[in-house]
């Protein structure tokens, strides 16, 4: 059942990334991109963690890819002034390359030993928020600084006048 | 069970697209786009590996992560938007001041 | 073992330091600012008197304050108080120090105190350590003795001068410098102390900077030490390269061993010793390097009794005594040494027999006795060298402080051709000098009879020596005894043939100049009573004190020659002592004859050889064949050097350099194309490499 599951959310995330790499218009792309993150929170679920797999879907789906969204109508590109896609070799080996890169990290991920045995719930709300506010609580409070960081570079960047 | 070799790779190929994505797209959209791929492509190996091997580290680094992708779209996405007005294109080729 | 007072032996070195800085605040603090806004103000009345004290005519302006000299500082005060202060407590710590160490059994006299570990690279282990025996004792009670007195004297002598505070911070800097030199107990400390003394050297000379000669004498100073520093250093990597170790204590220990096992050759040991000698040649102003002792005359009149007469000069004979057991193994270089210091003895005082200017002639004279004390080295007579050591320091200390207080007198007046029939202007002066001058003279009963006779006898009767050195040696006895007395006869006697005006000024020195050269004077007559030979009846107490430093040695190394000397008969040594008097008897004898009662006769004789008398007078042109030989040589060299192989390959290297980095930065900026794709594939790639190489690292394990 595990193994279906994981094959299927698999499948629907790689092809959901591949469709956004692809898409011409980025509004499509945003749209694959959330049937990704969906499929990447299921996985999540499979591996018990349920605390990352809530917030991968309201933080990432609901609110950063919203964001892209409103962006993209903000914006609103007209269709013929998209950038036109060409191949050019740079690209071509830039896409050689990548897949080079997922046949090493293949070959790698195969080496890594790791206990295959009962799913350990180290993603649960409780787990996690016990390690981020025992062990990882500097680094936790030090994210709150970066998000403040970002959110006044964002309305600075976005203004027309301060 | 599922094999933790085949969450690595599940997470290499995400990673790998959205390399592609980087890489090969001209829209800046499509590529911050790209650059979440990536980084979700690394939070499933963040996930699997803490879970396998017990250790909670994995879900805080992931959602460490989250926490950097979303400052990340933010900040990205205000620059686009600054950058529009200024250039009216989303095209990155165009972006070359920077250089020789 | 309790040690005691010897335990404070650190405060000998450290209080002159104590002195150093205290004085060298006072000086940046408060005389720098005196002096600038002084000089930044318009010149009244005799105020001329400040600049007349730039040349060593401080005399002069002794009488600036006939007019409206200006009041003392009371910041002068306090560096008169301090600079000889922390001397004479050095000096009393010091004989504290040596009395202790003299309770104690002749062979356990040896104190090291380590104060701190100071450099420690791989087997080369160098502690900042003191070290006090019968040897570095005698260096450092004459060190802070004579130097306290010197310093007492310089009170007066420098009451006038505008730097007052600067002056005395060179010479506890000085002192500091001459401590650490003797009381080190490595090759290493011993040479900081050896460059120590070397800069204050220069500092003192050039004291007077804005006088051209004066800068120029210092940097020749510094110049011709260097040389002499060379061979220090190379001889410091052999001993280190040979023995492990550059503590005393340990290469010595090690000499026997060593050349047990055939590691320390004569020859090894030849190269080192011939090595250690330059560096002794360059700092004690022997043949080939004496000539900035001379133009060291330059400084003032203490500063040349201190550094150039009584301790410094004397390093060199120190450092040939404490590596004796080095030198006993290399007959080549004692016959080098012996050769150098008798030759030097002869030459440099014919030299001095036609100089006029006072302070030169006991310039010249100073060589000539250092070339005693090598000759004396050379020939195994180590303690002989030492002895004499300590007694030239009195009394030569005595001569240029008497100098210095003639000078004084006279307004700064150093040529003795305008001097004459002083005796009864400068009477404390008159008396003290020529007690001095009997002493070096090798008048019986005086000091340097006793120091300067153990010389004598050491080259006739050691295994190293012979008769020809001893011959040498005599000769240059009387001709020493002649010039001393000429000065004696052209300065005291006669008729003045002074400067009206200045003789009007002719005054004897204040009481902190004279009691000094009194001091000094009682030494000159007793110092060399301890060291009284058995052949005269007396115990040789200096011998005695000496012999654990040097007896051990010489019984490992050559025979000895105070064991040599057993074989020869009493007789021979008394009667060479008399022919030795009889020598310098002569010498006055003739100096009475030529400047006392045919006074037009040293004139005639210059015209009767001309050619002779030009050459001696200009000291044998040897500085100006350095000039052709060497400097010339030198610049003309360096000219070259500059113009092909500075300018052309060193410039040519670093254009060369630019020139490339900016012919590669040309061509590589055109990798930054500005397009943000191409970075990302930058990054890309090297993921791929890095990736890669993790992977084939782990597929190779």
């Amino acid at each position: 059942m595990e193994t279906v599951l994981f094959i299927l959310f698999g499948a629907i995330a790689v092809c959901g990334a591949i469709m956004v790499v692809t898409r011409k218009h980025p509004m499509a792309s945003a749209l694959y991109l959330i049937l990704t993150l969906f499929a990447v929170a299921a996985l999540f679920v499979l591996r018990q963690a349920h605390f990352l797999a809530a917030i991968q879907v309201i933080i990432y789906a609901g609110a950063v890819v919203v964001l892209f969204i409103f962006v993209i109508m903000l914006i609103n590109v007209p269709e013929d002034r998209l950038p036109v896609e060409r191949a050019t070799t740079m690209r071509v080996l830039g896409v050689l390359a990548a897949g080079f890169f997922i046949l090493e990290s293949a070959v790698l991920a195969r080496r890594f030993w790791m206990p295959i045995g009962p799913v350990a719930e180290v993603g649960t709300v409780e787990a996690v928020g016990r390690a981020l506010f025992t062990d990882y609580l500097l680094a936790f409070e030090i994210t709150s600084v970066l998000l403040l960081a970002a959110v006044i570079g964002a309305i600075a960047l976005a203004k027309r006048k301060i | 069970m599922i094999a933790p070799s085949a969450y690595l790779l599940l997470s290499a190929i995400l990673f790998g697209i959205g390399v592609v994505g980087v890489v090969a797209r001209k829209n800046i959209l499509i590529i911050l786009m790209s650059v979440e791929l990536m980084l979700n492509g690394v939070n499933v190996a963040f996930v699997a590996a803490g879970s396998y091997l017990g250790d909670a580290a994995g879900g805080v680094f992931a959602f460490m992560v989250m926490t950097v992708a979303a400052a990340e779209a933010a900040v990205g996405l205000a620059l686009l938007i600054a950058l529009y007005r200024l250039k009216e294109t989303v095209d990155i080729t165009e972006l070359k001041v920077l250089k020789w | 073992m309790v040690n005691g007072i010897l335990d404070y032996l650190w405060l000998v070195p450290a209080l002159p330091l104590l002195g150093v800085v205290l004085n060298g605040a006072i000086a940046l603090l408060v005389e720098r600012p005196f002096l600038l806004k002084e000089a930044g103000l318009p010149l009244a009345g005799g105020h001329g008197a400040g600049h007349g004290s730039h040349d060593d005519a401080h005399g002069a302006s002794s009488h600036g304050s006939a007019h409206g000299h200006h009041e003392t500082p009371a910041y002068r005060k306090l560096v008169a108080f301090i600079a000889p202060g922390v001397v004479g407590a050095a000096f009393v710590v010091a004989l504290l120090c040596v009395l202790s160490l003299a309770s104690r059994p002749a062979d356990g006299r040896t104190f090291v105190q380590i104060l701190f570990p100071w450099i420690q690279a791989g087997s080369l282990l160098v502690p900042a350590a003191l070290q006090l025996d019968p040897l570095s004792s005698v260096m450092a009670l004459v060190v802070t003795g004579v130097g306290f007195l010197i310093h007492v004297y310089s009170v007066g002598y420098m009451s006038h001068e505008r730097a007052f505070a600067r002056y005395f911070v060179f010479l506890n800097l000085f002192m500091f410098a001459m401590l650490i030199l003797v009381l080190a107990n490595n090759y290493l400390l011993m040479f900081v102390g050896w460059e120590g003394v070397g800069l204050c050297s220069y500092l003192l000379i050039g004291f007077w900077y804005e006088k051209q000669s004066a800068s120029d004498a210092g940097k020749k100073a510094f110049v011709a030490n260097r040389i002499g520093d060379f061979g220090v250093l190379l001889a410091m990597f052999l001993v280190f390269w040979t023995f492990g170790s550059l503590t005393y204590t340990e290469v010595f220990a090690k000499v026997p061993l060593l050349r047990e096992s055939g590691v320390l050759t004569t020859g090894l040991a030849t190269v080192i010793t011939l090595l250690l000698f330059l560096g002794a040649t360059g700092k004690s102003a022997q043949i080939p390097l004496y000539v900035w002792l001379p133009d060291a005359m330059e400084g003032p009149t203490p500063v040349s009794a201190l550094i150039h007469a009584a301790t410094m000069v004397t390093a060199g004979v120190y450092m040939v005594a404490r590596s004796s057991a080095l030198f006993l193994l290399a007959p080549d270089t004692m016959m080098v040494v012996a050769v150098i210091g008798a030759v030097t003895a002869i030459f440099s005082a014919t030299i001095g027999i036609c100089q006029t200017d006072i302070k030169r002639v006991l310039a010249y004279s100073t060589v000539s006795q250092l070339g005693y004390m090598f000759l004396a080295c050379g020939v195994g007579a180590f303690t002989a060298a030492i002895f004499h050591l300590m007694t030239h320091a009195f009394f030569k200390a005595l001569l240029f402080l008497g100098s210095g207080s003639v000078i004084h007198a006279l307004s700064g007046e150093q040529d003795m051709q305008k001097m004459g029939g002083l005796k009864k202007y400068v009477p404390v002066t008159f008396a003290t000098m020529f007690v001095a001058t009997l002493a070096i003279a090798g008048i019986p009963g005086l000091s340097g009879f006793f120091s300067k006779d153990e010389i004598l006898w050491q080259a006739f009767s050691s295994s190293h020596g012979s008769p020809f050195l001893w011959g040498i040696a005599a000769l240059a006895a009387g001709i020493t005894a002649f010039y001393m007395f000429r000065l004696v006869f052209l300065t005291f006697f006669g008729k003045s043939r002074m400067d009206p005006e200045v003789e009007k000024h002719a005054h004897e020195s204040p009481w902190t100049m004279t009691v000094p050269l009194m001091i000094l004077a009682v030494l000159s007559v007793a110092g060399g009573w301890i060291g009284i030979p058995a052949v005269l009846g007396g115990s040789n107490l200096f011998e005695h004190w000496l012999a654990p430093v040097f007896h051990p040695v010489a019984a490992a190394g050559a025979a000895h020659g105070a064991e040599a000397a057993v074989h020869h008969p009493a007789a021979l040594e008394i009667g060479l002592m008399a022919l030795s008097v009889a020598i310098a008897l002569c010498g006055i004898g003739l100096a009475y004859f030529l400047y006392r009662v045919r006074t037009g006769k040293p004139a005639e004789i210059a015209k009767q050889w001309p050619t002779l008398y030009d050459v001696v007078y200009h000291k044998y042109y040897i500085d100006e064949f350095y000039e052709w030989a060497v400097i010339r040589r030198i610049v003309t060299i360096s000219i070259g050097l500059w113009e092909m192989f500075d300018a052309l390959f060193i410039d040519g290297i670093v254009n060369g350099a630019a020139d490339l980095v900016r012919a590669a930065g040309d061509r590589v900026r055109r990798l930054q194309g500005g397009v943000v794709g191409g970075y990302a594939f930058s990054l890309l790639a090297g993921a791929v490499l890095l990736v890669g190489y993790i992977l084939y690292r782990s597929v190779v394990q």
